[in-house]
């Protein structure tokens, strides 16, 4: 037995020796996590890494490694755990906090390009004490698309009553793509109309228990079970196929509409009793600080965002940068939208909106709240105590260091 | 006195042929239990990159885990139902498809097949299939019946994943029923059939005691199985509705790889080791009661 140990603490140190790292001189191959898989979006990453390449001999390699979206956050950590971290890496909104405040990620700041007009709305959730860990790369606006072919009369000023009816007489009525039930974050596209929010601004006391909530909540609740304007649990219907009347979703979904059968069109989210509101998604690429090539990785970070390079990533990814962040820039990249909707829903929605709930331990908070939020789907569900509820679920991991 | 002596080298040839198997699991198996042990009794923090050593502490965790309780609570129900419905099914079938009729092989390779077809890919179609407007309520309509959203609803939910784990599995069990079946020595049945034993006596007298090996393998099989379903929960449920779907392996995945709390993720799959262990110790112990030849 005592040889079968020996074997085994053997092993042991092997496997500790290899995971010592140290910063390597010579030829570079950087490595960065990708959640897109589209050829589209991998064409144009590649020819930004081939000019840097060109001007960069010392490094041989940049490679974009596409994991799925789903479970993307899960993969990307069990490489982080498995010793084999990439360079860099695209984050999503809601594992932000988590990233930045863990120290992960490598300082930037230095590395971007004017980084003072980068927009302080996209930026706020990738800082940490006035310093930047990762580049907001991709901020994108929820807003309604409408089918036309389904709905012919859409005001530009919307309220939610307004739309819901509207979703409701179609017949086909209004999805969130994302929900599913289940990622109950994306919900926030409606219930900020009421002033309502997941946590405080300072994450440590629950929102979902209040006025606001309850009301918004309640009007989402008759949506789907009374008015049938929302398809109920369970049921897939895909707005890209033609088969819903509205969607909400991120702009940068517009792409998904170029071989539409239908006509449609896209508005501002329809205002709620507190008036005008804006939600944005985000994607911030960040440098991992363990890597080995950690310089390299920030320099190409740099080049990657800088102002030529954000205008050619804006046709997929709409920019943060004020110089590029007008009508007429995204046009140029978004033959599928018109200026007047980039206008309302893309440039005026990244400055005024507000990002989608995120926050430390955001993906036990997720889980809590989708298990306590579960009860609400029933057509005889109590809104109140079930949200009274999610907040006595979620109490003590807001209040967690 | 040479050192190489016969006996000497004779080990020497019986250890390097071992040594490629021993090797791999040496590697692939003791290597990550061992690391398992041990990183349960670290915080340990990927992200941040610290690794912190704490004693016990994750396992006094454990005890005042309200979640873990509810996750062995959907376990047992899971566990419990999957192994009666499994083994149930499975005898049944092999008694059935054990008659010398014509078409048995037909239906032996039907009931089989879905065990050769991928998981996953049998959980995405039972998913569209489960859906409240799926085919599953759209026969329960054309018998009358008002089939609930299966995946939605706390009790359907946990009967669907067990059914539809069930239907995947049940060939394998019932194929080791009926190689049991035939092997039960046919002039057993003539002698009691002239005693005068009806069908039911001689299945109880006689069917079941000499294929109670294969209950034994079959129920040890599918209980430890039982205990680690995992793809069928993340596809169809995700745990939910609430949690009553959680069962232990899918709550150690959440807390590992979900939430990063990897320390206290191993030390759930400690408890599932010491589980699974004492389980199959169990069993193994009452196989003197009530297999035959054993006692």
């Amino acid at each position: 037995m005592s040889r079968l140990t020996a074997l085994i603490l053997a092993g042991l140190l092997a496997l500790t020796a290899c995971s010592g790292s140290s910063a390597q001189s010579g030829p570079k191959s950087l490595r960065m996590t990708v959640w897109t898989a589209n050829e589209a979006h991998l064409k144009l990453l590649n020819e930004i890494a081939s000019e840097y390449k060109a001007s960069h001999p010392d490094v041989t390699e940049i490679k974009f490694d596409s994991i799925p979206a789903d479970g993307y956050t899960t993969t990307l950590t069990t490489q982080i755990a498995g010793g084999n971290a990439p360079d860099l890496a695209w984050i999503l909104e809601e594992s932000a906090p988590d990233f930045v405040a863990s120290g992960a990620l490598a300082p930037i700041r230095g590395k971007v390009e004017k980084v003072d007009e980068l927009v302080p709305s996209a930026t706020k959730l990738w800082q940490k004490d006035g310093e930047l860990y990762a580049y907001p790369f991709s901020t994108s606006p929820f807003g309604l698309f409408v089918n036309t072919s389904l709905v012919k009369d859409v005001p530009a000023n919307w309220t939610w009553d307004q739309a819901i009816a509207a979703a409701a007489a179609s017949g086909k009525g209004l999805v969130l793509p994302d929900f599913k039930y289940q990622n109950w974050a994306v919900l926030s596209a409606i219930w900020r109309g009421w002033g309502a929010n997941a946590w405080s601004e300072d994450g440590r006391s629950c929102g979902f228990a209040s006025a606001e909530m309850k009301d918004a909540m309640s009007f989402i609740h008759k949506a789907i079970f009374t008015d049938k304007a929302i398809p109920g649990p369970g049921t897939t219907v895909d707005f890209f196929a033609g088969n819903a009347a509205m969607a909400i979703s991120q702009i940068s979904r517009a792409g998904a509409l170029k071989d539409a059968k239908f006509t449609w069109t896209l508005v501002p989210l329809p205002s709620g009793p507190k008036g005008d509101y804006a939600v944005i998604g985000q994607a911030g690429v960040g440098v991992m600080k363990r890597s080995k090539n950690a310089e390299a990785a920030a320099d190409f970070l740099g080049f990657f965002t800088n102002e030529a390079n954000s205008a050619k990533l804006a046709q997929f990814f709409p920019p943060v940068r004020s110089s590029l962040l007008n009508a007429e820039t995204l046009a140029k990249s978004n033959p599928l939208i018109k200026p007047e909707q980039l206008q309302s829903v893309v440039v005026e929605g990244i400055s005024k909106g507000v990002v989608k709930p995120s926050h430390q331990g955001q993906e036990e908070l997720n889980q809590t709240i989708r298990a306590a939020l579960d009860p609400l789907w029933k057509a005889d569900a109590d809104v109140d105590s079930v949200l009274d509820g999610v907040c006595a679920k979620i109490k003590p991991l807001l209040e967690r260091k | 006195m040479t050192f190489w002596t016969y006996r000497r080298r004779d080990n020497l040839v019986g250890y390097l042929f071992v040594a490629p198997a021993l090797l791999g699991s040496l590697a692939f198996v003791l290597i990550p239990l061992a690391l398992v042990g041990w990183y349960s009794l670290n915080e340990w923090n990927v992200l941040g990159g610290t690794f912190e050593f704490i004693g016990a502490e994750n396992y006094e965790r454990l005890l005042s885990d309200e979640k873990l309780r509810e996750s062995l609570v959907a376990t047992t129900w899971f566990a419990a139902g999957l192994v009666v419905l499994n083994l149930s099914l499975a005898l049944l079938l092999a008694v059935l498809l054990n008659q010398k009729l014509r078409g048995t092989t037909v239906f032996r390779t039907l009931f089989f097949s879905p065990v050769l077809v991928s998981l996953v890919a049998w959980t995405l179609v039972w998913q569209l299939m489960l859906q409240p407007e799926g085919s599953v309520n759209g026969l329960l309509g054309v018998v009358g019946v008002d089939g609930p959203n299966w995946l939605r609803t706390e009790s359907a939910a946990m009967v669907a994943v067990i059914v539809v784990q069930v239907i995947k599995n049940v060939g394998l069990n019932m194929v080791l029923f009926l190689a049991a079946l035939q092997g039960v020595p046919a002039p057993l049945y003539e002698a009691a059939k002239i005693d005068g034993a009806g069908a039911w006596t001689r299945f109880r007298r006689i069917t079941i005691p000499l294929i109670s090996p294969t209950i034994l393998l079959t129920s040890i099989i599918t209980i430890v199985g039982s205990l680690q379903v995992f793809a069928q929960i993340a596809v169809l449920t995700q745990g939910g509705p609430g949690t009553s779907t959680t069962v232990l392996i899918y709550y150690l995945y959440q807390q590992a790889f979900q939430f990063h709390h990897f320390g206290y993720g191993a030390t759930i799959s400690v408890l599932l080791f010491v589980i699974v262990a004492a389980l199959t110790l169990l069993q193994w112990r009452m196989r003197r009661k009530w297999v035959l030849h054993e006692s």
